[in-house]
């Protein structure tokens, strides 16, 4: 039997994931660390303002985790949740983990805590780098129904590998906020499959923003997470420019493209429409040479050519 | 938001682990259960985003300590307007996992 | 303030700093140190180019002059909302800014922000809110989002969070709020110049943020969190 990642709940997910009996729970529900800012609007606080965080293992290895809670505010990041998230990646820094895994469904900042969620937000952000700085791997997987926006999305991009499932999302504005400002004629947050062109996880996974794509099940999400702990860690200079390189092509081919199918298209895609029907393994077998990155692989000898110019200047 | 309380008393003291059920999303409710020296008595709190509804929590409390007897347990719950069908269900779910997590530790 | 004007007084004693569309790059003079200057104008939206132009003048930094200080001058409306940033993955242009910035703190490069027109949200994550010290003149305007839009968003009026902003500095936008809650290290009044110097004599590479918001009442649980899961079992 298989169990539907997607249709979990944060505490179900980081079960599912972990060897049975090793989830351990800091701050858990009954230290009642709820949110001070809530109560004031009328809200109610969750006893654990929507993230588990603690540790355990998989695999026999030892990994610090969290976990958030969409059905609580959208996984909204406010200050509480924010300040669990840092310490366990900062307590990472200290105790060297294996890796840290972090099953983000999130908007973003809650906006019920605007400020102190920006900041919270600015926060993990840069504990994550600091765990990856002190050599633990941080592992992100997406799979929810609220997927990963708002500054979260660039926070699981800090990360030394996103896992994302075809129903993940990934990006930095939500839809329904773009079609508010820019109107209906930008972006149409009702067409569900321009939103899942736009941010879906296999067009997340053909452009390169996530390492691994794999079908919503808990096991699928386990076994591609021993996959990158045993990856480990690549904190290093030329890996960000490695990455510069790749983002600068990125924009080079594909900005002037209208849509995600422009952009398959242009991987090599000659039916861009076949792709929203492949099983996950059907997907990846005929994605092989058509993600964004092998094109750039192809064209190494040609970027060596460009000789003394360095891949960052612009 | 609306603070309700309810004490029954001579209830089965009872053994478990703290234990935590349900997402605190619209139409949905947490519930926590905790063990405490309350004399036999089991003491449950809610929280509610929905004014005006205590003689229905009232009676679904009376409800679920009539099928459970359960004593020196404190309940706190955390509800975002559940109807009484899921609030029954979690609670039953959440004594279950309380009393369950308990026998596994001993 | 106009950018010509906060450089002006960043550096009365000399500085190449050039605009080019809405990015500003190169260089001034402060004191003894000669630091490379980082930022966006026009309230501009930061989209995947603009994310992709700073981060390639902060690794060129980091190979061009090793240890020199980074000063950002943030004014950004946030990031930009187009269909078309998103779709090419706005989140990881600015994530791989985010890195760059941190790449250099850690290769030994002190990293200032100073706010001098608008910060908002995204726009800011990715490089003022990733500075060692991070300043604002104190008429910056710093937010996630307007009361109004918020009022819309999570269903509360707008008078009620007036309200509530005068006696909380978690809701309302406003460079003091930031202040309060350890957001922002310290506001820029007067002499720029002096301002600038002192903050590279203080630089700390550690997120001492939280305990900022803690010394200074605005942000009360962040720091005892972080604590707390640091000692628990």
């Amino acid at each position: 039997m298989t169990h539907s990642y997607y249709e979990s709940s944060a505490r179900a997910r980081i079960a599912g994931l972990l060897d049975a009996d090793s989830f351990h729970e800091w701050l858990p529900a009954a230290d009642r660390l709820t949110s001070p800012h809530l109560a004031a609007l009328e809200q109610s606080a969750a006893f654990d303002d929507g993230v588990i965080v603690g540790r355990g293992s998989i695999a026999g290895k030892q990994v610090f985790f969290a976990a958030q809670e969409g059905g609580f505010m959208g996984g909204a990041v406010g200050e509480v949740h924010g300040a669990k998230i840092v310490g366990m990646l900062e307590r990472a820094v200290r105790d060297h983990p294996a890796a840290v895994l972090l099953l983000l469904e999130t908007g973003g900042v809650r906006l019920q805590e605007a400020n102190a969620g920006l900041i919270a937000v600015s926060e993990v952000m840069r504990a994550i780098l600091s765990a990856r700085a002190a050599g633990v791997p941080v592992i992100v997987a997406i799979g929810g129904q609220y997927g990963c926006f708002g500054g979260m999305g660039i926070a699981s991009r800090c990360a030394s590998a996103i896992i994302i499932s075809e129903e993940g999302r990934l990006g930095l504005s939500g839809p329904e906020v773009i079609e508010t400002v820019r109107g209906v004629e930008e972006y149409d947050s009702r067409d569900r499959a321009l939103v899942w062109r736009t941010v879906g996880g296999k067009h997340r996974y053909l452009l390169g923003e996530c390492d691994t794509i794999v079908p919503d099940s808990m096991e699928a999400f386990q076994r591609a997470i021993i996959a990158c702990i045993n990856n480990g860690e690549d904190w290093s200079l030329e890996a960000l420019e490695r990455e510069h390189q790749l983002l600068g092509d990125r924009v080079q081919r594909f900005g002037s493209c209208k849509d995600g199918r422009d952009i398959w298209r242009e991987l090599g895609w000659a039916d861009p429409d076949a792709i929203a029907m492949m099983d996950n393994d059907e997907f990846i077998a005929a994605a092989q040479g058509r993600r964004a990155k092998d094109l750039e692989c192809a064209d190494s000898s040609a970027l060596e050519k460009r000789g003394d110019k360095s891949p960052h200047s612009i | 938001m609306e603070n309700l309380k309810y004490r029954f008393d001579n209830g089965k003291p009872t053994q478990g682990v703290t234990a935590i059920v349900g997402v605190l999303g619209s139409g949905n409710l947490e519930v926590l259960v905790e063990p405490a020296a309350l004399g036999g008595a089991c003491e449950i709190e809610v929280k509610t985003a929905a004014n005006g509804f205590d003689r229905i929590w009232q009676a679904v409390m009376k409800d679920f300590f009539a099928r459970h007897r359960v004593g020196d347990i404190r309940i706190s719950v955390n509800d975002a307007g559940a109807t009484p069908a899921i609030v029954s269900l979690r609670l039953d779910q959440a004594i279950e996992t309380y009393i369950a997590q308990g026998k596994i530790k001993t | 303030m106009e950018w010509k004007k906060v450089v002006e007084k960043l550096f009365p004693t000399g500085h190449e700093v050039h605009q080019e569309g809405d990015l500003l790059s190169g260089e001034g003079r402060c004191g003894k140190h000669t630091v490379a200057v980082i930022g966006t104008t026009n309230h501009t939206e930061v989209g995947v180019e603009l994310a992709l132009a700073m981060a390639a003048a902060v690794l060129a930094v980091i190979h061009n002059h090793p240890g020199r200080p980074i000063v950002f001058l943030v004014d950004t409306s946030g990031q930009r909302l187009r269909h078309r940033d998103e779709m090419l993955g706005l989140n990881g242009y600015m994530a791989h800014l985010a890195k760059c910035v941190e790449m250099a703190r850690r290769r030994g490069h002190p990293i200032i922000s100073l706010v001098y027109e608008q910060a908002l949200s995204g726009g800011f994550l990715a490089n003022g809110m990733m500075a060692d010290v991070c300043a604002a003149l104190p008429e910056a305007e710093i937010r996630v989002m307007g009361l109004a839009a918020m009022a819309r968003v999570t269903r509360i009026s707008e008078e009620r969070l007036t309200q509530l902003s005068i006696s909380s500095p978690v809701f309302a936008p406003g460079a003091k709020n930031y202040l309060l809650m350890g957001g922002l290290d310290v506001l820029w009044e007067g002499d720029l110049s002096a301002c600038l110097k002192d903050a590279l004599e203080h630089v700390d590479a550690n997120d001492h943020r939280r305990v900022l918001g803690l010394e200074r009442g605005g942000r009360l649980l962040a720091d005892v969190v972080v604590n707390r899961v640091s000692a628990s079992a």
